[in-house]
C-alpha cells in the first residue's frame, strides 16, 4: 500500500510553496482584498510559466500532462497562499468540463490559453439561491442562443469564457440540462460585480441577451457531465481548504506561542490548548479524506462521487473550523482588517457555498453511500 | 498513490489468509461480527476460554504478537505484516480483547527491561495466551496524574514490600500477571522516586475487587497489596527510574495502529438504512442525513488516517503524529452516535433489556458503556494535551508540583 503522495509529487508541493511564498504574501493579497486590482495579474502570469495552470492538461493540448495527484498538491499550496486568482474557476471547473466533454477543437482553443495564462475561464450555473438541482436551471437555450441570468458566478467579471448549464428541455428530467461555451467577449451579456464574503475572488451576475453559444457536450447529458465536474472539483477545492485550515492552524500556534497573558504564553492555557488540537483533529481528517478523493479522482476510480463527498464535507467543515478559531485564539486582534485572519474566515465561508452548500454535499454522500450498498 | 500491495506483501495475506480460513472458530464469526462496545459477549460460550483457544491455537502456528522475536513466541514479522494480519483475522481480532494490554504493554515493557532468562519464561506463554497479563498503574490518587501514585515498595533484604492500592485494572480478575509501577522515594519530587515491576497475582498479599462500572459491567477491578513480596530481580530497570520505564509502557499502547477504533458508525448507517420513522424511511429523512454525513465523513476521515499510517509502516518508516487522533475522535463519536441512535427510537429508546429492546439493545448497551471510551487509556483531555504539546509544540502545563518532595505535594483540594 502506499497511499501518500510521491516523492516527486511533494517536491512539487514543495517547489509551490517556495513559489508562493515569495509572490503570494499577504500583502499581496491585500492588493486585492482592498480593491485596488480583480485579482493578481502577475501571480497569475507566474503560475503559467511555472507550469501549474496546466499541470493536469495534457501535453497535446499545451499542458504539462502531469496529472491529477500533482493538480492537488498545487492546490494544497493555493489554499495555504490564500492566492487571489481564479484558479479554481479555471482550473477545477472549466479546465476539467473542457477535459471530460469538450471537442477536440474546443479543447485546442482553449486548453492551451488556460494553460499559458491567456484565458480564464469559470462555470456559470447557479441562478441566485439554491443548491444544483436541474430544476434551479432556468437559463434557456434555444438554437444556440442564450436568455437568462447566473448568479453568482465566480471571477465571472474577469473571466474570458464560460462553462454555462442552460434548459434545453421540460421534461422535469436530468436531460433537460445542456452545457455550452460562451466566449464571455464576443458580446451578448452584461456583467455586474457582486460584493461578496471574500473580495478575494470575486463574484459576478451575468446576463446573457441573445447571447451566442457553442453546446458542450452532447445535448441533454449536461447534467451528467456537470455532475462529474462537481465531483472533481470537490476533490481540488478540498485540497485547497485543507491548505488553508492548516495555514489558520499555524497562525492560531504561533500566535499562541508568541502571545502572553497573565504572565505565560496563552498556548500554556488548557482552553486554548485545546482548541488548537481540535483543529488539528479537524484538519487531518479532511487531509485523510482528501488523500482518498486524490486517489479516486487521480485513477478515475468509481469510489469518485463517494470519495468526492466525503472529502468535500470534511475539508468544508475543516477549513471553518480552522478558520473561526484561529480568530478566537488571536483574540481582539483577530478581529482586526489588521490581522491576516478574516482573510482566511472569508475564504472558507465562501467556499464552503461555491460548488453547492454542506447541506446539499451531506446529501449527496447519503445517496452515493446507499446507491454503493444497494449494488 | 495506490492500495496494491507489495509481492512480499500479498504473498503474506495470502499464506495468513489461508490459514485463518482453515483454523479460525467459524462457528462464533457472525455473532463476533455483530458484537459491538458494551457488547462482547458470545450467547452460547464464555468468550474468555474461546479467546484463549483461538489464542493458543495461533501460537502453536506461529501467529500469535507477530512483530515480536521468534525466540519470545512471536513472528519476527515487520509492522506492515502484523497489520495485514489484523486486516485478514477481521471480527476474530474481536477475541484479542482480553490480550491487548499484555501484548501491547507488558510484553513490551518486559522485552525492554526483564532479565534474560525472565523473558524467555513469561514472554512465550504470554504470546500463547496461555497466562495474561495486566498494567497496576492508575490508584485512587493518580490516574490521569499517573506520577502522584502512592502504592509503596520497600526494600527488605533481597526482596520489596509493596503496600497500596491500585484501581482501574483491567482483567485483573482473570490475569496471572502484571506489571506494577510503585513510589521507591517518597522524599524525591514525584517523577523521580517510581520503580517498576512485575508479580504473579497469586502472589500472598494481593487482593481483587471488581469494580461495578456505571454500565453495570465488571472491566476494572481494585487490586490491593498488603505486605506483597516482590524479589529483587523482578524490578524492571532502575530503582527509581520507573517513571522512564513507563514512558516506554504507554509509547506502546499509543503506537499500535490498524486494529481499527470503533465508532459505531457502520452500526448506526445499517440501523437507518432499514429504519420507518412516522414520516418515512430514516435514511430519506433530512435531518438524519445530515448527522450521517458527518459522522460519514468522520469515520472514513479515521479510516484514512489509519491507512496514510500503514502506507508508512509499509514503506519502512515511522507514521506520523496523526494517528494520535483516533482514539480522542471516536470515543465522542460512539457517545453520540448511541445517543442518537436511541433518540431515533423515540420513548421506546429506553428500553435496554435484550429481549426487549429495539435490536436487542445494542445501542443502549453502547450508550452506557461508551463514557468509559472516553477516559480509558488517556482521558479525552490528556489526549487534546498530547497533541497540542508534542504535534503542534505548545507548551506544557506548568506543573506546580514539578520539584516539589512528593511527600510535600499537598493530598487535599480543600
Amino acid at each position: 500500500m502506499n497511499f501518500d503522495f510521491s516523492d516527486d509529487q511533494k517536491q512539487l508541493r514543495d517547489q509551490a510553496r517556495k513559489f508562493l511564498s515569495e509572490k503570494c504574501s499577504p500583502k499581496a493579497v491585500r492588493v486585492v482584498l482592498d480593491g485596488k486590482a480583480p485579482y493578481d495579474k502577475e501571480l497569475w502570469k507566474g503560475l503559467a510559466e511555472m507550469g501549474f495552470l496546466g499541470v493536469a492538461i495534457p501535453e497535446e493540448f499545451g499542458g504539462a500532462g502531469a496529472g491529477h495527484l500533482e493538480l492537488c498538491v498545487i492546490a494544497e499550496e493555493m489554499g495555504r497562499a490564500n492566492a487571489p486568482v481564479p484558479f479554481s474557476s479555471t482550473v477545477y471547473l472549466a479546465a476539467e468540463a473542457l477535459l471530460i466533454a469538450g471537442s477536440d477543437a474546443q479543447k485546442k482553443k482553449w486548453l492551451p490559453a488556460i494553460a499559458a495564462g491567456e484565458a480564464i475561464g469559470t462555470l456559470a450555473l447557479f441562478e441566485g439561491k439554491g443548491n444544483p438541482s436541474p430544476k434551479n436551471v432556468k437559463l434557456a437555450a434555444s438554437n444556440g442562443v442564450l436568455n437568462g441570468v447566473k448568479k453568482p458566478v465566480a471571477d465571472g467579471a474577469i473571466a474570458d469564457f464560460a462553462v454555462v448549464a442552460a434548459r434545453t428541455g421540460s421534461s422535469g428530467r436530468d436531460s433537460d440540462i445542456s452545457l455550452f461555451i460562451v466566449d464571455l467577449k464576443a458580446g451578448g451579456v452584461e456583467v455586474k460585480n457582486l460584493t461578496n464574503l471574500d473580495p478575494t475572488r470575486g463574484q459576478a451576475e451575468i446576463t446573457f441577451k441573445d447571447c451566442k453559444a457553442e453546446p458542450l457536450g452532447a445535448a441533454g447529458e449536461g447534467w451528467g457531465i456537470l455532475t462529474e465536474v462537481l465531483d472533481r472539483a470537490a476533490v481540488l477545492c478540498a485540497f485547497e481548504q485543507v491548505g488553508g485550515s492548516d495555514r489558520a492552524l499555524e497562525m492560531g500556534r504561533d500566535y499562541a506561542l508568541d502571545r502572553i497573558a497573565f504572565g505565560r504564553q496563552i498556548g500554556s492555557f488548557q482552553a486554548v490548548k485545546h482548541m488548537l488540537a481540535d483543529m488539528y483533529v479537524s484538519a487531518t481528517l479532511a487531509r485523510s479524506n482528501s488523500y482518498y478523493g486524490a486517489w479516486a479522482l487521480s485513477t478515475n476510480a468509481a469510489e469518485l462521487p463517494e470519495a468526492a463527498a466525503a472529502a468535500r464535507i470534511s475539508a468544508t467543515q475543516a477549513f471553518q473550523h480552522c478558520a473561526k478559531n484561529n480568530i478566537q485564539v488571536h483574540g481582539g486582534m483577530g478581529f482586526t482588517w489588521e490581522f491576516d485572519c478574516h482573510m482566511y474566515y472569508r475564504r472558507a465561508n465562501a467556499m464552503a457555498l461555491g460548488l453547492g452548500s454542506l447541506s446539499y454535499w451531506e446529501d449527496q454522500l447519503i445517496d452515493r453511500m446507499r446507491k454503493k450498498n444497494a449494488a | 498513490m495506490n492500495f496494491d500491495d507489495t509481492p512480499q506483501e500479498a504473498e503474506f495475506r495470502r499464506t495468513a489468509r489461508a490459514w485463518i480460513a482453515a483454523n479460525a472458530p467459524r462457528q462464533y464469526e457472525e455473532e463476533l461480527r455483530r458484537s459491538s462496545l458494551g457488547r462482547t459477549q458470545l450467547k452460547n460460550a464464555n468468550i474468555l476460554e474461546v479467546a484463549k483457544e483461538w489464542q493458543k491455537k495461533k501460537a502453536d502456528a506461529g501467529w500469535a504478537c507477530l512483530h515480536w522475536p521468534k525466540e519470545y513466541g512471536g513472528r519476527g514479522s515487520s509492522p506492515i505484516e502484523r497489520v495485514i494480519w489484523q486486516q485478514e483475522e477481521g471480527p476474530f481480532g474481536k477475541l484479542s480483547g482480553m490480550f491487548i494490554i499484555g501484548h501491547g504493554m507488558c510484553g513490551p515493557t518486559m522485552m525492554a527491561f526483564a532479565r534474560e532468562e525472565h523473558k524467555r519464561t513469561y514472554l512465550p506463554p504470554l504470546a500463547s495466551g496461555e497466562k495474561v497479563w495486566c498494567q497496576l498503574f492508575s490508584e485512587p490518587a493518580g490516574g490521569s496524574d499517573v506520577a502522584g501514585l502512592r502504592t509503596r515498595a520497600e526494600k527488605d533484604g533481597d526482596d520489596w514490600v509493596i503496600n497500596g492500592q491500585k484501581i482501574w485494572t483491567s482483567g485483573a480478575h482473570y490475569s496471572d500477571y502484571g506489571i506494577l509501577l510503585t513510589r521507591t522515594d517518597p522524599t524525591v519530587p514525584k517523577h523521580k522516586g517510581l520503580t517498576m515491576f512485575f508479580l504473579d497475582m497469586k502472589s500472598p498479599g494481593v487482593e481483587v475487587r471488581p469494580i461495578k462500572q456505571a454500565s453495570g459491567a465488571s472491566d476494572f477491578n481494585e487490586v490491593y497489596f498488603t505486605n506483597v513480596r516482590i524479589p529483587d530481580h523482578q524490578r524492571l530497570g532502575e530503582v527509581n527510574d520507573g517513571w522512564n520505564v513507563s514512558l516506554t509502557t504507554l509509547m506502546n499502547e499509543r503506537s499500535a495502529i490498524g486494529a481499527g477504533v470503533s465508532t459505531g458508525f457502520p452500526e448506526l448507517f445499517d440501523y437507518c438504512s432499514s429504519l420507518m420513522l412516522d414520516d418515512g424511511p430514516a435514511i430519506e429523512d433530512r435531518a438524519v442525513r445530515s448527522k450521517l454525513a458527518s459522522w460519514a465523513a468522520k469515520a472514513s476521515g479515521l479510516r484514512y488516517t489509519s491507512m496514510r499510517a500503514i502506507s508508512a509502516l509499509s514503506k519502512g518508516e515511522r507514521p506520523g503524529p496523526e494517528n494520535s487522533i483516533g482514539k480522542l475522535v471516536a470515543g465522542s463519536m460512539i457517545q453520540d452516535v448511541a445517543t442518537y441512535a436511541l433518540d431515533l427510537q423515540g420513548a421506546a429508546g429506553v428500553v435496554s433489556g435484550p429481549e426487549d429492546a429495539e435490536l436487542a439493545g445494542r445501542f443502549q448497551a453502547m450508550l452506557l458503556r461508551a463514557p468509559g471510551t472516553r477516559v480509558e487509556g488517556g482521558t479525552d483531555e490528556i489526549m487534546r494535551n498530547i497533541i497540542a504539546e508534542r504535534v503542534l509544540g505548545l507548551p506544557g502545563d506548568i506543573r506546580v508540583d514539578k520539584d516539589v518532595p512528593f511527600n510535600k505535594i499537598p493530598t487535599k483540594g480543600r
